[in-house]
């Protein structure tokens, strides 16, 4: 199988990482090379930060490159913006509704743009969009935003949904499995 | 087993299945996680050394004590260890000593892009680069055995695109390395001259071993293409970028080793290809061997020698295909990296930059003060530089500068560097002020500790470096503490040592809002009927405060209540 590419964008601190691992576990499962490329150090300071997670036969690069990510799942509106030069053609954008200044809009230097889902729109790109900071919430805590957004990613992924259940027990700690699990339910069926 | 593994995990998986007992290292992105990950075997003994070069050093003593041992840094990590590094070239090992160094090309978390394979050539050391982690395990096993067999220390060389990747790989259980017999031998480790000049031809005639070894060591192979237009000399993550934008439609020599390379091997190689390339990120130094061999190469004549590399850097330079993308109209503003809310080292660069001082700065999150709107920095160099910085610019300056200019540093990196800096002040006496910004953590790098927290790479208790003691006993008389979410006590503290006719040392401290024992206030709310949108609260830059509609807001979810804004506020709108 050709290589297939998914983009994880986000803020540094808002939970990366554990979207990678469970991503990188339930591809090892299907029997894919993967490679996952994570950001560490200063970049996680309140930065933009990416994570690329590649699979197929034979992964080469552990990076991304433009107009090369199938999926690009983001946790805020502004990053998914930053990062759609690097969607396929017919690839799909995941975003939450989320927005969060960056110091430059907060000092006053730079403006947030409006109206971004429907620009990314218009330029053919898919953009399903979803308020997983509320499902997140509702599952019991705003951290969950991460597997709510796994949830919604789900859909578009030809997988059984015991092969996700399987994984989120393999990588979330025992005492949080209950509220990631309807934190993945409530992203998957909103 | 099969598993998804970091590549810095596997250098340290490599470390342990190779009997790896002693391990030493400095905290250094992109080569933490390295140690962070062979502590948890407890087959093998690790610690938090103050900087590089104290690392080094005691992985060399557990060397020659007969124990296979290893350190780890960054590419700068190595500058501070280049002068063990470089005779121990000449001394060579007793068991097994391998030194990881793991270089930032395109500087995510790093202040240059240095090319850590020149001090391999430099030292006259064997280098191996992985490029992906099941090649750093095998590669720590194999650079053992070369430690080993050649009686030198190797070097382990990583870069950010390998050392923060997942990919697969296979574990073996640990072999037990046989403890060496320590034998005293003055002739090999005792480095003064009449002894040193007999061990300067081993050190030749040992490169000359190993670059026989790696003409055909199975670590330097060559991939055949389908055709022979193009053959490609590369190594690391470049090679991984060549494999996905040509496959095995053009030839490669993919070199494990690069230092020494291989003569013959790459000779044979370029003979049978049409036009020879060599794909390395920074340096020609592949592509300089090359040339020396009177070989017809390209290399930086098309592809940068700045940065990091990509498959698409490499279709547009070689000619494969190039992937574009699209993008919205409007100017996506950046989203630099910026000190968190509840940093205890904000109030303490309001205060700064407030009585404009002109702060000589140094290595850790505290740099990111030099960042808008505090913009409360002026220079940062490398590790310690900050203090002997001030003392050169207030002799140089005298009674002009000493009266507004500071040094400041973080208490890992004052530990690292500072302290030699310090020494200088109290013996050739400028009146110079230096604040310590005690954090209690080493935070950039992700929460390691050092010699003053009082805890050990595993968080059991250790010894602890008393700062105030340090300072005084160094001949400070001016040695006072402060609180930085006091903007008050601060500036009162900055003013009044920046006034005094001596030395002086100002401790700021808390400990980072990140660490886990740190227990937070609530949120602040702002009382929008009280708030007049003066926007005195936006001087700190807190990521946590914005203006909406006129008025200040304070993101919950983000606020930790430290209340270094509502001091600011002249109407007392934060409640």
């Amino acid at each position: 199988m050709e290589t297939k590419n998914i983009m994880i964008v986000g803020v540094g601190g808002q939970g990366s990482l554990l979207a990678s691992k469970l991503l990188g576990h339930l591809l090892m499962e299907q029997g894919y090379d993967v490679k996952v490329s994570e950001v560490h150090g200063m970049s996680q300071r309140g930065g933009s930060v990416v994570t690329y997670v590649r699979y197929g036969d034979k992964v080469s690069s552990p990076v991304i490159d433009k107009g090369e990510a199938d999926y690009i799942v983001s946790f805020e509106l502004l990053e998914a913006a930053r990062w759609l030069s690097y969607l396929k053609p017919d690839g799909q954008i995941v975003t939450s509704t989320q927005q969060i200044d960056p110091m430059p809009v907060i000092t006053g230097a730079a403006s947030y743009p409006e109206n971004l889902v429907e620009k990314m729109r218009s330029t053919g790109a898919k953009v399903d969009v979803l308020d997983c900071l509320a499902l997140a919430e509702e599952a019991g805590s705003a951290k969950a935003v991460n597997i709510v957004l796994m949830g919604r990613l789900s859909h578009y992924f030809d997988l059984p949904d015991e092969a996700w259940q399987k994984s989120l027990e393999a990588m979330v700690p025992p005492k949080f499995l209950e509220l990631n699990k309807k934190a993945f339910e409530l992203g998957k069926n909103a | 087993m099969k598993q998804l593994m970091l590549g810095n995990a596997a250098v340290a998986r490599g470390l342990y299945e190779a009997g790896c007992c002693v391990i030493s290292s400095y905290p250094g992105t992109p080569s933490t996680e390295i140690t962070e990950e062979a502590v948890k075997y407890p087959e093998i003994y690790c610690e938090w050394a103050p900087n590089e070069k104290v690392a080094m050093e005691s992985a060399f003593g557990a060397s020659l004590a007969g124990k296979r041992s290893f350190c780890a840094m960054k590419h700068v990590g190595l500058n501070v260890a280049a002068d063990p590094l470089y005779t121990m070239a000449y001394t060579g090992v007793n068991a097994g000593m391998v030194i990881g160094v793991a270089d930032d090309p395109g500087m995510h978390s790093s202040q240059n892009e240095q090319d850590s394979r020149h001090y391999a050539r430099a030292a006259k050391v064997p280098m191996l680069e992985p490029s992906d982690s099941a090649e750093a395990l095998e590669f720590a096993r194999l650079a053992y055995e070369l430690s080993e067999r050649f009686d030198t220390p190797v070097l382990l060389k990583m870069c950010t695109r390998i050392a923060h990747s997942q990919s697969v790989v296979e574990t073996s259980p640990r072999t037990e390395a046989e403890t060496k017999p320590y034998e005293k031998n003055i002739q090999k480790y005792v480095m003064m001259p009449g002894n040193a000049i007999r061990r300067h031809p081993f050190v030749e005639e040992r490169t000359r071993k190993l670059q026989q070894w790696a003409e055909t060591a199975p670590i330097n192979r060559v991939e055949p293409g389908r055709n022979h237009e193009i053959g490609i000399i590369t190594s690391s993550t470049s090679y991984q970028y060549v494999k996905e934008v040509f496959g095995d439609t053009v030839s490669v020599l993919k070199l494990g080793m690069t230092n020494p390379l291989p003569v013959k091997l790459i000779g044979d190689f370029a003979r049978k290809v049409e036009k020879l390339v060599v794909v390395e990120e920074l340096d020609p130094i592949i592509e300089n061997h090359c040339k020396a061999l009177g070989l017809a190469v390209s290399g930086k004549d098309v592809l940068p020698i700045e940065g990091e590399f990509s498959q698409n850097l490499i279709a547009a330079k070689l000619g494969g295909t190039i992937h574009t993308g699209r993008a919205i109209e409007d100017t996506i503003p950046p989203r630099p990296p910026v000190m968190c809310a509840g940093c205890p080292h904000r109030g303490l660069f309001y205060t700064l930059s407030k009585n404009k001082c002109t702060v000589l700065g140094d290595i850790g999150c505290y740099t990111l003060g030099a960042v808008a709107p505090l913009a409360a920095m002026d220079m940062t160099l490398c590790m310690g530089a900050s203090i002997s910085a001030v003392h050169g610019f207030n002799k140089a300056r005298g009674a002009e500068s000493e009266g507004k200019t500071v040094a400041v540093i973080g208490d890992s990196t004052f530990m690292h560097s500072g302290m030699t800096g310090l020494a200088n002040i109290a013996y050739n006496q400028s009146n110079s002020t230096v604040i310590i910004l005690d954090n209690s953590i080493t935070g950039m790098t992700g929460h390691q500790q050092n010699p003053t927290t009082g805890y050990n790479i595993k968080g059991d208790p250790a010894g602890r470096i008393d700062l105030e003691a340090l300072c005084r006993a160094m001949g400070f008389n001016r040695v006072r503490v402060v609180d930085p979410y006091d903007l008050k006590a601060c500036d009162a503290a900055v003013k009044e040592e920046l006034a005094a006719s001596e030395p002086s040392v100002i401790i700021s401290r808390r400990p980072c809002a990140l660490l886990k024992y740190v227990k937070h206030n609530p949120p602040l709310t702002v009382d929008t009927a009280k708030c007049v949108g003066c926007k005195s609260c936006m001087k700190i830059g807190c990521p946590a405060i914005s203006i909406r509609e006129g008025k200040a807001h304070v993101d919950a979810t983000l606020c930790v209540g430290c209340g270094v804004c509502e001091q600011l506020c002249g109407v007392k709108a934060f409640g």
